[in-house]
Order: structure tokens, then C-alpha cells, then sequence
């Protein structure tokens, strides 16, 4: 089989009509494959980001992250952007949900599609990977320390960062959790509550938390990572995607 | 801990950036995971003017002990200039 994949920058129609930029990776084997949407960190559409989606591209599945940033700062260096769009209030929830819609479609459309889609996101990406999930039907949801998922934020943020776990009722596939015990957004607790409202509504969710690791420690070009940790995450994810996401 | 919570002022004056020096209308200071420094968090400056592009920012990202060192050496260095000497409504 061959291992060829196509990577390149391109363009949707994302929430609301607008045309967004987006980074996608996929193979070019013409055998169905599986979807997945990356939700970027608030650090923006960054190289980190870009490698993740060609990660995925690289074991298999077509891939693609929206930049959620792209309306505040059309053509700007990821950081530009991600300042913009900070000084601007953040991304909407709404404009999150159809943007990642916009980018799941994209890849139903695909000629070498199976037809399935999954999220992942890492951060503030986590927690819109969960608000995804709940939106839209989707096939297999990855949240990576999504923090205020549970939690009211302290009172000074914006008012669209509200919990959202009033919406887990509503969760359209299994969810994968992957955790740092030393995190504090989302702490333990946090996560346990989100585990114990899945249990109650009877979801399909898999948790795992971490010992030593904190926020963040995915990110090998930071302080925060943690190979181990990071390591045996990437192999609960593709375990997780290879059962949710195969045709 | 992405906090989403940003101090924004409107502020008057010039900064150099990656293509040169340009005038300044905005300034955001928020505590959040930084893009460059090697610190988990750190209290992150932007020095902005919107109207000529999202490119137009000087950045800085500071511990909190550099960010308050930062600070106090402003108010010192004001207070040891005549008041009103850098002042928006100084005399030219």
C-alpha cells in the first residue's frame, strides 16, 4: 500500500458562508479512510498543529484543522493571529461548531472517504472538541485537558465561556479523555464529575489521567511535556480512532 | 490554563515590529500559556494597532517577576521626569 499523502493548505466554506482557510493532510491510497477534524489550540493554527494533522495523514486518516482564527487576521502568522483573535473576545462556541461542521463535511466528501469522522483537540481545543461532539453527529471525539468544560471560569471571562456540560446528554459518540493528574484546568476533580454525568446518562467515554504530567504535555517543543505521558496518549488515540473510525 | 481574560487599554505611541516601526492604538496583558518562553504560563504583552493588520503587534511574554519589575521601573522612571513631560498632551 502506498504511504503517499497530499498536504497543503486550502479552503472552506465554514460557519455562516465565509470562507475559511484550513490545513489538510490525507493519504492518497484510494481505499476508504477515516476522518478526523483537529480543533487548534488558542495558540492558533501553528506549526504543532499542522504536524498533528499530518500525523494522522501518516497513520492513515484524512485530516484537517480549521483556523478558527482566520477571520480576524486573513494571511497573519498564527501568533498575529491568535492576538487578534484573543483582543477580539476569543472564538465563539457557535462559530466553532459550524466552522468544525464545515471541516467534517469536507471530509465526508472526500473520493477515498469511509464516511466517518472523529474530533480531537488539545486545551481550549479539548473542551471545543466536547461541544463539537455534542453538536454534530460525529463518530469518535478525542478531548486532550479541555478545561471550563465542567467548571464556571472565573467571573471576569468573556460570558460565551460557560460549562458545557449541560450538553453531555447530547453527546453523539464514545469520548477519549486524556488527562494530567497536575493539571489544574481541568483539575482531577473537574474530570471526574464529566466521567460520573457520562456514567449517569450510560455514554461511552474512556478517561485517563496521567500521573506527573500537568496541562499541556503533549507539546514536545515545551517545558510541559511529558514523552511518557504524550507516548502512551498517541497510542490510546489511534486505538481509539482504529475502532471508531474504520469502515 | 487558557484564562481567555484580557486587559485591554487603548494606548498612544510607536513600536518596532518585524517590518518596522508603526504607530500604536491598543494594548492587551493577559496570563497565559505563552508561544515562545520556556514557562508553562507568563504574563503576555501585545502591543497592537488593528487598523493596519493582525501583523502589526509587538509582543513580549515576561515571568511574573519581570512583568512587576517591568512595572515598577515604569512608575520610577516617570517619577523621576518632570510631570507631564511624556505626556499625550505635552508641548512640541
Amino acid at each position: 500500500m502506498s504511504d503517499a499523502m497530499r498536504a497543503e493548505t486550502i479552503t472552506i466554506t465554514g460557519h455562516g458562508g465565509e470562507r475559511i482557510e484550513a490545513y489538510f493532510a490525507g493519504p492518497l491510497a484510494e481505499q476508504p479512510h477515516g476522518g478526523v477534524v483537529m480543533i487548534h489550540h488558542m495558540p492558533g493554527f501553528d506549526e504543532f498543529s499542522q504536524e498533528v494533522v499530518r500525523k494522522f495523514a501518516h497513520h492513515g486518516y484524512a485530516a484537517i484543522a480549521p483556523n478558527l482564527h482566520y477571520r480576524e487576521a486573513p494571511g497573519a502568522s498564527p501568533d498575529d493571529a491568535a492576538a487578534a483573535s484573543r483582543a477580539a473576545g476569543g472564538v465563539p462556541d457557535d462559530r466553532l461548531v459550524g466552522d468544525v461542521e464545515a471541516a467534517a463535511n469536507y471530509l465526508r466528501g472526500l473520493p477515498n472517504a469511509n464516511g466517518k469522522v472523529g474530533v480531537i483537540g488539545h486545551c481550549s481545543g479539548g473542551r471545543q472538541s466536547f461541544l463539537a461532539a455534542c453538536s454534530l453527529p460525529l463518530d469518535a471525539a478525542v478531548d486532550c485537558y479541555g478545561a471550563f468544560v465542567v467548571k464556571e471560569p472565573p467571573a471576569t471571562l468573556p460570558s460565551s465561556m460557560k460549562p458545557i456540560l449541560g450538553l453531555a446528554d447530547q453527546l453523539s459518540c464514545p469520548l477519549l479523555g486524556l488527562f494530567g493528574a497536575d493539571d489544574q484546568y481541568p483539575a482531577p476533580d473537574e474530570t471526574a464529575v464529566l466521567a460520573a454525568e457520562l456514567d449517569r446518562l450510560g455514554k461511552a467515554y474512556d478517561f485517563h489521567t496521567y500521573e506527573g504530567a500537568g496541562h499541556a504535555f503533549f507539546n514536545y517543543d515545551r517545558p510541559s511535556y511529558r514523552p511518557e505521558a504524550a507516548v502512551d496518549g498517541w497510542r490510546r488515540i489511534f486505538e481509539f480512532y482504529g475502532r471508531y473510525l474504520s469502515a | 490554563m487558557c484564562t481567555y481574560l484580557t486587559e485591554k487599554i487603548k494606548i498612544d505611541g510607536s513600536g518596532k515590529g518585524a517590518r518596522g516601526w508603526f504607530g500604536l492604538s491598543e494594548a492587551s496583558v493577559y496570563v497565559d500559556h505563552p508561544v515562545h518562553a520556556q514557562f508553562g504560563h507568563t504574563v503576555n504583552i501585545d502591543f497592537r494597532n488593528p487598523g493596519e493588520g493582525a501583523s502589526a503587534r509587538v509582543a513580549v511574554e515576561l515571568t511574573e517577576e519581570a512583568a512587576l519589575a517591568l512595572a515598577e521601573a515604569i512608575h520610577s522612571a516617570l517619577a523621576a521626569a518632570p510631570p507631564g513631560l511624556a505626556s499625550a498632551t505635552q508641548r512640541r
